[in-house]
């Protein structure tokens, strides 16, 4: 099977200017793929790359060396509009914090990436209202701005907009920290359904529990830390 | 009088002027720059108007002049009084019989013909200028056929006060290429800016001279709802009972008692004389 | 996917002094790409040779018109730019004074552009300009009053219907929301966001705000002494900037 997310031979470092252009090396040698309807958890301590590496696949951060192909495009070669259209289509990226603009309320923020791919207004709404009641976000809350929400209602608005549209390639980075177990649940439901539903899923999850469920495999970033020789 | 050249102007600005009527009549409602002279008369009294006539004017010709449409003003009769003493002319207040006539606030309501010229006494030739400050700005405007802002001002008025509430110096547009200003006419008279006379402008303080030849399309310009009207008030003339004449309220007494006369005294002079 | 615009090698300079040198970009429809620097960077002076209202010294500003396909802006002739300026072109200024005629009423300013390119039905304008000030948020009351009357939100959202009224493609705005209180700058930015997104525009921003083009731009083109030292998605170059003036910027304005 063709993977949706192939990585190889990927590097990244930092090279800090202001701070005597100091280098650091981050990544080096990674390599993995990811299938459709497969499920890979990054794992490795603290500060061995795990965000680092989903960054990248989200082009986000940019590669020093190596290819990363999603859905078969090399992201480190893209133009910026391919990657726009990439994330509108193809690839999903659940963080775990709610970046949206104020005063645009919650039942938009969860619909946008279907309004986005031009999508009937009527089908995007149904379907954020379908997540939102998954989700259990209370009604009266939906035409209200989630910029004012509890950490928790953020998290979920959050996924409901990550799993809005259908995406082929998903990342997640702890999709269900600070969730309570009956919304855990919802979300690793979530996660079952993208599965099936063929999606080829990168995530992080300090939730040893839930990682066991949905994970089919684990892969140690540590193993791309760079030698120092 | 040997003290001046004929008709006042020197034979050198007089060129200078026609120059400029000719580059006018050449681009109908296309404001020309000229060299405006000091005249003998402060600025405001017809000093553009004069400087055309001055030089439009040969022995032969017969000049009226009108301020408002009466031969009898101060301002009228000090410029027919001022070419009848420079340049000897013959005079007359009757429309058919002359072939100059220099204008202020007024076309004759007599249908004028070929052999005749109008001349009009303009304050402000720029139709734009009060929407748009910049005279470099309005020149580019002309120039680019950009009239949208001449709408604007008419959406103004409509929002403001229910109609098209500009009653005098209405904009036209001439030969369906330039915005121009006809001068603060009555807009009853723009439907006669079409003539079969040639029209000359004079703007001295601003130093400009446009024209309308002979049978040039004039347009008022409109809203498809809201399209121009020429109307004025609905009165027949107190004195000759004219109903198609342009009139003037006079108050006749401190305790408010008016009539509506004839702007044209000698439209009015003439329907009295034929008995009308 | 022809681009909308496609900018190369545009330079201008002040005598002896650098505008902006061969600057080069492509923008494609539905894009909003913002143009970050500090002040003298370069960013407003490229903006304006973009949009017309400077002359470069160097370059090309071929813009994809609806009738003849791509064509350097910069050859066309006056009255075809201006026409582009009123039709398929907006410009937003930072001082809506600059922007709006101060002594017309709203409605007027509204309907100015409608009326350049030939509408003249007053009811038909109006219903539009009651239509525009709506979508921008100002009650259709307000339709008669001078912009003088308005609050600078109010003005600048007046000027925002003003540029869009005749369905443009490609927005130029510069700082628009400079000097407006930061609660707002939100509904502003809330507000162009969507306009951009219903309407499907193209669009360039100039600001020294990050956090503006952080939740506006698509794409990032950072500007320093007249030369592009980095371009690249908005999130990408503020999450992870690769040119020593951009790591400074980034890390002495943020957090957003």
């Amino acid at each position: 099977m063709i993977p949706m997310i192939h990585v190889e031979n990927l590097a990244k470092n930092f090279v800090l200017h202001n701070q005597g252009s100091v280098a650091i090396p981050v990544l080096a040698g990674a390599s993995f793929a990811v299938a459709p309807g497969e499920c890979v958890a990054l794992i490795g301590e603290s500060g061995a790359g795990k965000s680092t590496v989903m960054r990248i696949l989200y082009g986000n951060y940019l590669a020093q060396g190596g290819t990363v192909r999603i859905g078969g495009l090399d992201i480190t070669q893209a133009e910026p509009r391919e990657i726009l259209a990439l994330r509108r289509e193809t690839l999903g990226y659940v963080s775990q914090f709610l970046r949206v603009v104020p005063r645009v309320p919650t039942l938009e923020v969860v619909a946008e990436p279907l309004l986005a791919l031009g999508r009937p207004e009527d089908e995007a709404m149904a379907r954020a209202r379908d997540l939102l009641t998954r989700l259990r976000i209370p009604e009266r809350l939906w035409a209200l701005s989630p910029t004012t929400f509890s950490g928790g209602e953020q998290q979920r608005v959050n996924i409901a907009r990550g799993f809005a549209h259908r995406y082929p390639a998903l990342l997640l980075d702890e999709p269900t920290a600070s969730l309570d177990a009956t919304n855990r649940e919802t979300v690793l439901h979530l996660i079952e359904e993208a599965k099936a539903g063929g999606a080829a899923i990168v995530g992080i999850f300090h939730d040893l529990e839930a990682r066991a469920r949905v994970a089919d495999r684990e892969i140690d970033v540590t193993e791309f830390t760079p030698r120092l020789t | 009088m040997n003290a001046y050249n004929f008709a006042y102007l020197d034979e050198q600005t007089k060129r200078m002027i026609r120059r400029a009527i000719l580059k006018g009549v050449a681009v109908p409602g296309y404001q020309v720059p000229f060299a405006s002279r000091e005249m003998p008369m402060p600025y405001g009294w017809g000093t553009g108007g004069v400087q055309v006539t001055a030089a439009c004017l040969t022995p032969e010709d017969t000049l009226k002049v009108i301020d408002q449409g009466a031969d009898d003003t101060t301002n009228a009769v000090s410029i027919r009084k001022f070419f009848e003493k420079t340049a000897g002319v013959a005079v007359t207040e009757k429309t058919g019989e002359a072939t100059i006539i220099q204008t202020r606030h007024r076309i004759p309501e007599q249908t004028l013909t070929e052999d005749q010229i109008l001349v009009y006494q303009v304050p402000i030739p720029e139709p734009l200028r009060f929407l748009e400050p910049s005279e470099v700005e309005t020149r580019k405007m002309h120039a680019l056929e950009d009239y949208g802002l001449m709408h604007v001002k008419l959406y103004e008025d409509i929002a403001r006060h229910g109609e098209i509430a500009t009653a005098y110096a209405y904009p036209v547009k001439v030969e369906g290429r330039y915005v121009m200003d006809p001068s603060p006419i009555p807009k009853f008279d723009n439907p006669k800016l079409e003539s079969a006379a040639l029209q000359l402008f004079g703007a001295g303080r601003e130093q400009r001279i446009y024209a309308v030849p002979p049978y040039t399309k004039v347009v008022s310009l409109d809203f498809d709802d809201y399209p121009f009207d020429p109307s004025k008030p609905a009165h027949p003339c107190a004195l000759c009972g004219a109903e198609d004449s342009y009139l003037d309220e006079v108050i006749t007494d401190d305790a408010g008692s008016r009539m509506f006369v004839c702007s044209d005294t000698d439209y009015c002079a003439g329907r009295r004389g034929d008995g009308a | 996917m022809t681009p909308l615009l496609n900018v190369q090698g545009l330079t201008k300079r002040y005598g002896g002094r650098i505008g902006c040198a061969d600057v080069s970009f492509q923008l494609y429809p539905g894009e909003v790409l913002g143009i970050v620097g500090e002040s003298g960077s370069g960013k407003s002076t490229l903006l304006n040779c973009l949009a017309g209202h400077l002359a470069p010294d160097a370059g090309e500003v071929i813009f994809d018109t609806r009738s003849d396909g791509p064509r350097d802006v910069l050859t066309m002739s006056e009255p075809e730019r201006r026409m582009l300026g009123r039709t398929d072109w907006a410009f937003v200024h930072q001082n809506p004074r600059d922007g709006l005629r101060m002594r017309i009423s709203a409605g007027g300013n509204v309907g100015e552009r409608l009326m350049a390119v030939g509408a003249h039905h007053y009811g038909a304008i109006r219903e539009k300009a009651t239509d525009w000030l709506g979508r921008v948020e100002i009650s259709a009351a307000r339709i008669d009053d001078r912009p003088s009357a308005f609050s600078g939100g109010m003005q600048q959202r007046l000027q925002i219907a003003r540029n869009l009224v005749t369905g443009p493609r490609l927005v130029f705005m510069d700082e628009p929301t400079g000097g407006l209180d930061v609660s707002v700058q939100a509904r502003l930015l809330d507000l162009i966001r969507g306009l951009v997104r219903r309407m499907g525009l193209s669009a360039i921003v100039v600001t020294h705000d990050l956090a503006v083009v952080r939740l506006l731009a698509d794409r990032l083109m950072v500007m320093k002494d007249g030369h592009v030292i980095e371009t690249g998605l908005t999130d990408q170059v503020l999450d992870d900037p690769q040119a020593p003036y951009t790591q400074l910027l980034v890390s002495s304005v943020l957090q957003v």
